[in-house]
């Protein structure tokens, strides 16, 4: 039982990166109609603003302490952040420690202004283009940003971890008298992930800009006639969806040390995820995304592993195909898209 | 004065002969003037390095790069010699080798089979390259081997680490200095035996690839053979991101030592991932859980972080090592780049100088005379103790270290430091070793 719910937190945590990603390639999807292929990249550039902040925290002055020596023998220099040189090491330390959570408020502008680029700049010129020129572009776009961060930072992973204080492992089963732990970020990971899916619904369902968005989504042309600036709207859309893929991957970086592919290999489960949830459909890429993650969770259990050999590998991709064959426009999938 | 007369099937004619009369010299001399592939007929001679130049192993490959530019600045009497100083033999002027100056080529290998025999291949037939060496995989290095060996030039493995290279794909031509995982598991059984005694219990996570496979297979028989119990072996897809649903079932498996036969990001995550689920804190079996690591690089454990702290492994070579061969590469390389070199670049480097010497002794750039001198060469100087070139499979035999992750670094390299240096005899084994069985050497091709 232990077991059991253990891979059930496992998928939620797993689904949640999922989750987000995929939502953020559906509202681009469903707004602006673009397959966009550069979302695992907005993903990988949003760990990088992460790991980015840390590295202007942790910007250091060189002392000699000649009592050390380096390798290749001489006097060592001791690095000393300015941080802790001007606050003191007790809150110069924290904030470098907490710098992955406060690169949350650092990232939402870059991420929201590196959408806007992209949108305006380049993939606005590929709206009424076929979606094979649209995959051409941002998947070309995608390998030319994953190659800057790779010049810039280079190809190692960079361990960019949580504060002290989320580190370390929680008993969430002792409330129901188990023994099942669990690291604390995963699951501060899953509750800010439901946090902004929330957030986006709550956005979506209960402003005027949401409600014509989703007028929008359902008929363009329409609100157009009515004198409303959809493309606007659009494009602000396409900003918080880079938003939202960015924020996914700031937070995933103390998770897995954050590298230049990051997004690529987030890329084709994401899609797999829309596709299964239904493109265009919101909460069927979330319910896409957690559905996966926990049926992939158990794929990868001993049991699993042992019983059918392979399965952990290939698990995401039969319950794809088989989703498709039962229910070609996915689980929630809407009529009429994608189906001219 | 006479008058001659151009007719078409004159012009034809004359252009055949005159075609002929061209090609048949250039006929004449492939089939017999040249010996061997790619012979140096100029004052240069070329060697091509195939290193991760893309990719999730670049920053690998770039070091390997430096080590391969640096040996071939001493190579040609630049820089201050390096382990040319220290090596045993003293074949080496800095006169090039042979006297003919050394160029070099580049190859990405992408970390890919495909992408690594095509850039082999190239730099082999366009490039005039004599010897091919580097990588970082040991998929790569058996596929671009194979390919050496069909074309008749040396290749000198860099960093793989799978028995199989020098086991059951081993090839004539192919000659590896790196370790590989038998000699982890020999290395590493002892010291685990004193560390954590001899009822232990092991679950394995295993990357699903050659040099994942016969890791497992080294470190689960070294460890079987202390009395420990493998519990489960686990094999991860390569391109595996995050490992959590492979470590919670490890929570409840009853094992109390978690094996992670995994190299670069895919080590760095599931270490990362292993230490987030509490497991060094964990207490099993009345046991503290630990984990090993057995096959460690510097520059994954800076990856890796503080995760690394007090977990044990092995490894090729480190750069804090104290004889006088490490000591002249870590200045030489250090100086020049600002950083202590990597494993890999020790090896790459390592090779490049084995190459060039054993032409030297030989007194040809044919493969099959350098292949002779490598056999049974032993040599020292190269910061690996005594060291055997074995004939029988060539695999070099010497040191291994046994490092473990540094509780308090001083800087961004001092991340590892040598617990145990296990002597040569210790991790040797004989030819016919049942996991390097089902593969032959062959004989050696020169090509041309």
């Amino acid at each position: 039982m232990d077991a059991f719910l253990l891979q059930i937190l496992n998928g939620l945590d797993k689904g949640s990166a999922y989750a987000l990603i995929a939502l953020g390639l559906t509202l681009i999807f469903g707004t602006l109609g673009v397959v966009n292929f550069a979302h695992g990249a907005l993903f990988m550039i949003g760990a990088f603003c992460a790991v980015t902040l840390q590295r202007l925290f942790s910007l250091s002055f060189e002392t000699i302490d000649p009592s050390q020596k380096d390798f290749l023998g001489n006097p060592l220099k001791v690095k000393t952040p300015y941080l802790e040189s001007w606050l003191g090491p007790d809150a110069g330390g924290a904030i470098i420690d907490w710098s992955v959570p406060l690169a949350i408020l650092f990232a939402i502008p870059i991420m929201i202004t590196i959408g806007f680029v992209m949108e305006r700049g380049l993939i606005k010129h590929f709206y009424k283009r076929p979606h094979a020129d649209q995959i051409l572009v941002t998947f070309g776009l995608a390998i030319v940003l994953q190659e800057i961060v790779k010049y810039f930072y280079g190809a190692n992973p960079i361990q960019t971890p949580a504060p002290d204080a989320l580190n370390g492992v929680a008993n969430v089963g002792a409330m129901i008298g188990m023994d099942i732990v669990y690291p604390v970020w995963r699951i501060v990971y899953f509750f800010f992930s439901v946090l902004i899916i929330g957030g986006i619904f709550a956005f979506l369902q209960f402003t005027t800009f949401g409600m014509v968005v989703r007028a929008g989504m359902a008929d363009r042309e329409t609100v157009g006639l009515l004198g409303i600036n959809i493309d606007r709207r659009f494009t602000i859309m396409f900003g918080i969806a880079a938003a939202v893929a960015g924020l996914a991957g700031v937070m995933y970086t103390p998770i897995n040390p954050p590298n230049y592919h990051m997004g690529m290999d987030f890329l084709v489960l994401s899609f797999v995820v829309v596709v299964v949830g239904g493109m265009g459909s919101l909460p069927g890429a979330v319910l896409a995304g957690f559905l996966l993650g926990i049926l992939e969770s158990f794929a990868s259990t001993t049991w699993a592993t042992t019983t059918l050999p392979g399965i952990n590998q290939i698990i995401i991709y039969v319950v794809a195909i088989l989703v498709l064959l039962t229910r070609p426009r996915g689980l929630m999938g809407l009529k009429g898209v994608m189906e001219d | 004065m006479s008058k001659r007369e151009l007719s078409r099937r004159g012009v034809l004619k004359t252009g055949a002969l005159g075609g002929a009369g061209l090609a048949l010299p250039t006929i004449f001399t492939a089939s017999s003037a040249a010996a061997f592939t790619n012979e140096p007929t100029g004052g240069t001679v070329t060697l091509g390095f195939n290193v991760p130049q893309t990719g999730p192993y670049a920053d690998e490959g770039a070091d390997e790069l430096r080590a391969y530019q640096l040996a071939v600045e001493h190579l040609n009497g630049g820089g201050d010699g390096g382990m040319m100083n220290t090596f045993s033999s003293k074949t080496l002027q800095g006169n090039g080798i042979l006297g003919k100056k050394v160029e070099f080529v580049t190859g990405d290998t992408q970390t890919k089979s495909d992408a690594a025999r095509a850039s082999a291949k190239s730099m082999i037939e366009k490039d005039g390259a004599v010897m091919i060496t580097g990588g970082s995989s040991s998929g790569v290095a058996i596929a671009v081997q194979g390919l050496c060996q069909e074309a008749g030039v040396i290749f000198m493995a860099g960093l793989t680490h799978s028995n199989d290279t020098t086991g059951k794909d081993k090839k004539a031509n192919g000659f590896r200095h790196f370790f590989n995982g038998f000699m982890s598991g020999a290395a590493l059984a002892p010291v685990l035996k004193n560390l954590y005694g001899t009822d232990r219990t092991a679950y394995h996570l295993t990357a699903d690839y050659t040099w994942g496979w016969t890791q497992e297979e080294s470190i689960a028989a070294a460890t079987e053979a202390l009395g420990w119990n493998t519990i489960n072996k686990v094999r991860t897809p390569l391109a595996a991101t995050d490992f959590s649903s492979y470590i919670a079932p490890v929570l409840n498996s009853g094992a109390d030592v978690l094996v992670l036969n995994h190299y670069g990001g895919n080590m760095v995550n599931s270490l990362t991932n292993a230490v987030q689920f509490g497991l060094r804190d964990k207490v099993v079996n009345g046991k503290n859980f630990e984990i090993v690591v057995p096959l460690y690089s510097r520059l994954m454990a800076k990856g890796a972080g503080a995760n690394v702290k007090g977990i044990h492994g092995s490894t090729n070579w480190h750069w804090s090592l104290q004889d006088e061969g490490s000591k002249a590469f870590v200045r030489s390389f250090g100086t020049k780049y600002g950083f202590p070199p990597s494993q890999a670049a020790h090896t790459v480097y390592c090779q490049t100088l084995l190459y060039a010497d054993a032409v030297a002794r030989a007194g040809s750039f044919n493969p099959c005379a350098v292949a002779e001198a490598l056999e049974g060469f032993e040599f020292d100087g190269l910061g690996n103790g005594h060291t055997l070139y074995r004939a029988e499979d060539h695999q070099c035999f010497k040191d291994v270290l046994v490092v473990r992750g540094k509780e308090n670094p001083t800087s961004e390299f001092d991340l590892l430091e040598v617990v145990e240096v296990t002597p040569a005899a210790q991790v040797t084994y004989a030819p016919d070793h049942p996991m390097f069985a089902g593969g032959t050497l062959g004989s050696c091709n020169p090509g041309a």
